[in-house]
């Protein structure tokens, strides 16, 4: 029997003896966390602020942020790529969350069959890695093999059709809704279990006050799942502003056409690592990194302080 | 009255938006898988026909197994992938051990020190990353690769591990103690086995971004020795573009074993998320 048993009884916390068990358990977690992800990008931070004088890297304050926001060659490409992750939000939060959760309230519905089947297939493709699914439409969106005309012809749309991923003014659309394809199955998830989480008391409740259905839906269920709509929200913004292998492996890193898929993970890489005539920078690069750390900080700030504390939550 | 009748026909539009969503999610993959055993010019003239003894081929993977190196490449993968969540699951509940089960000081500040991870992603790191890489000599190795996917795999296990462990009894860990096993042992022999349901959650959620990433791999380890599957695939996708059947054949093989692992833990993986897992 040692101290800490005795303690433990107690319940009064006399002097134990220093729990090494404890730093035993919490240390490896500790280390590679902060030495593979923390250290790392407080360093990334710290060279946003660095750039190379005169062949010596030294200490430049906010000028590496004014060249990025107001120097007329990169500042193009940046606003460029902020406005179009900007719409390539936009476009999911518009597509994808309002897909999954009429998804998932289709598929909570009582006594539904083949709900299981469903559930898994539609799952599929978030599985899928972004070099499959970006193949995979490029293939079909392609004029070449014409599996896209063909099926739109079976529709009577034949004449709709356009090499999308081709041109300017499409590209950025079809690229977000192939994400939005991808991944529909998180919020149908997310949502799905909120929904079934609903106690049935509280539907019987709204039935024998004669809401059923639609109004049921809106009027019952939307509230109780608010919170739930509020993570996937604040998922997607994370996964948005951070992505970049879809527009990689179907537009390549230079985010064609004419730079019209460009969004900050692929400016990223482009100025951070190099790209066919151009340079790397790690100094533009760590700016580029801390700019998009910014953003989804606020996003994520945003989330908790002001839309979460707002939210009310439901005690069953 | 009304409401009797209009039942049925409910339930069957219900069905019929969601067997269209279903085609609309598993007919690339179904096109892709069928097209990879068909001859070129019937890729090209029925696109839509599943193989008939007159146009099936196996000249894409004919073509995909000579010339790339994919054996080695899922070789990778596997390693990559399985050290990763070794380290993540073992590390990760050792962690969540501590936080869920003692009482000291700096428990909260810890706990949300190790969540940060979760929304904030490690990718935004890679500058500083890369630079460490290079100076540790770790560049081109798997090793990076395994540290850098532990680390991003950490905040999200700790998480959902310490939620589950607060469920295991404490009348169980104190007779435990009662019987002098240190707390080690009671970690190892009464805890774990009882949180092995989470593990698998974990290990799941865990290997689905592990296995499809692309942006480390291609910055860390692009090396010819070190490739994944996912770069192997895209660099090799990237070269025979306008080979269809290789194309198409290479595609099929990076779908397939993320679809039998899916067969062997979909039930797992939906349990987990819709238990409220990941709220």
């Amino acid at each position: 029997m040692s101290d800490t048993e005795i303690a433990d009884i107690e319940t009064v916390p006399v002097k134990r003896p220093t729990r090494w068990h404890i730093a035993v358990f919490l240390a490896p977690a500790f280390l590679v966390y902060t030495a593979v992800m923390i250290l790392p990008l407080i360093e990334t931070l710290r060279l946003s602020f660095f750039n190379i004088v005169e062949g010596q890297l030294a200490f430049v304050g906010f000028s590496n942020f004014q060249t990025l926001f107001g120097d007329p060659r990169l500042s193009a490409d940046f606003w460029n790529a902020l406005r179009n992750n900007v719409i390539f939000f936009i476009i999911h939060m518009l597509v994808q969350n309002p897909v999954g959760i009429a998804i998932a309230a289709m598929l909570s519905l009582p006594g539904l069959r083949f709900a299981a089947f469903y559930r898994s297939a539609i799952f599929v493709p978030t599985l899928l890695s972004f070099v499959i699914v970006g193949f995979i439409w490029k293939l079909i969106l392609s004029p070449i093999w014409g599996i896209a005309p063909s099926l739109m012809d079976l529709v009577g749309l034949k004449w709709a059709f356009a090499p999308w991923l081709g041109k300017a003014e499409t590209a950025l659309i079809a690229v977000s809704l192939i994400s939005v394809w991808q991944y529909v199955g998180i919020p149908m998830m997310l949502i799905y279990a909120a929904l079934l989480n609903i106690p049935d008391e509280v539907l019987e409740a709204a039935e024998c006050d004669g809401i059923t259905g639609w109004s049921q839906f809106w009027k019952i269920k939307l509230p109780l799942i608010l919170p739930s709509i509020g993570i996937v929200s604040v998922l997607t913004f994370v996964g948005n502003f951070n992505a970049f292998d879809l527009i990689y492996t179907v537009q390549g890193a230079l985010a064609g056409p004419n730079g019209s898929t460009d969004i900050l993970g692929t400016l990223l890489y482009r100025t951070f690592f190099g790209f066919q005539n151009q340079m790397g920078d790690r100094s533009m690069g760590a700016t580029i990194a801390a700019v998009m750390f910014l953003i989804i900080l606020a996003g994520v700030a945003l989330y908790l302080f002001v839309i979460q504390r707002r939210m009310r939550r439901y005690q069953f | 009255m009304s409401k009797a009748r209009s039942a049925p026909v409910r339930a069957a539009f219900i069905h019929l938006a969601l067997i269209a969503y279903t085609l609309v999610a598993l007919f690339p993959v179904f096109l892709t898988l069928v097209n990879s055993f068909k001859s070129r010019s019937a890729i090209f003239s029925q696109p839509m026909a599943l193989p008939t003894p007159s146009t099936f081929s196996l000249i894409g993977y004919q073509t995909v197994l000579s010339q790339g190196n994919f054996v080695g490449y899922f070789q990778n993968s596997l390693i990559v992938t399985v050290a990763s969540i070794a380290l993540v699951l073992l590390f990760g509940a050792m962690a969540a051990f501590a936080l869920s089960e003692y009482r000291f000081r700096g428990n909260t500040l810890m706990g949300l020190y190790l969540a940060l991870g979760i929304m904030i992603p490690i990718r935004l790191g890679t500058v500083a990353i890369l630079q460490g890489m290079v100076a540790a000599g770790l560049v081109n190795t798997l090793t990076s690769l395994i540290l850098v996917y532990t680390a991003q795999g950490l905040p999200l296990a700790i998480f959902i591990l310490s939620e589950f462990m607060r469920t295991v009894s404490d009348d169980l860990k104190s007779a435990g103690r009662i019987d002098g096993l240190s707390e080690y042992a009671i970690f190892f022999r009464l805890v774990l086995p009882l949180v092995r349901p989470a593990m698998a959650t974990v290990a799941v959620f865990t290997m689905i971004p592990i296995w499809n990433d692309l942006w480390f791999p291609l910055i860390l380890a692009p090396g010819e020795a070190t490739k994944t599957v996912t770069l192997g695939a895209q660099m090799f996708i990237g070269q025979f573009v306008t080979n269809w059947n290789a194309v198409l054949s290479a595609l099929s093989l990076a779908i397939l074993p993320v679809m039998v692992l899916y067969v062997i833990f979909s039930r797992q993986l939906i349990r987990g998320i819709t238990s409220g897992a990941v709220k």
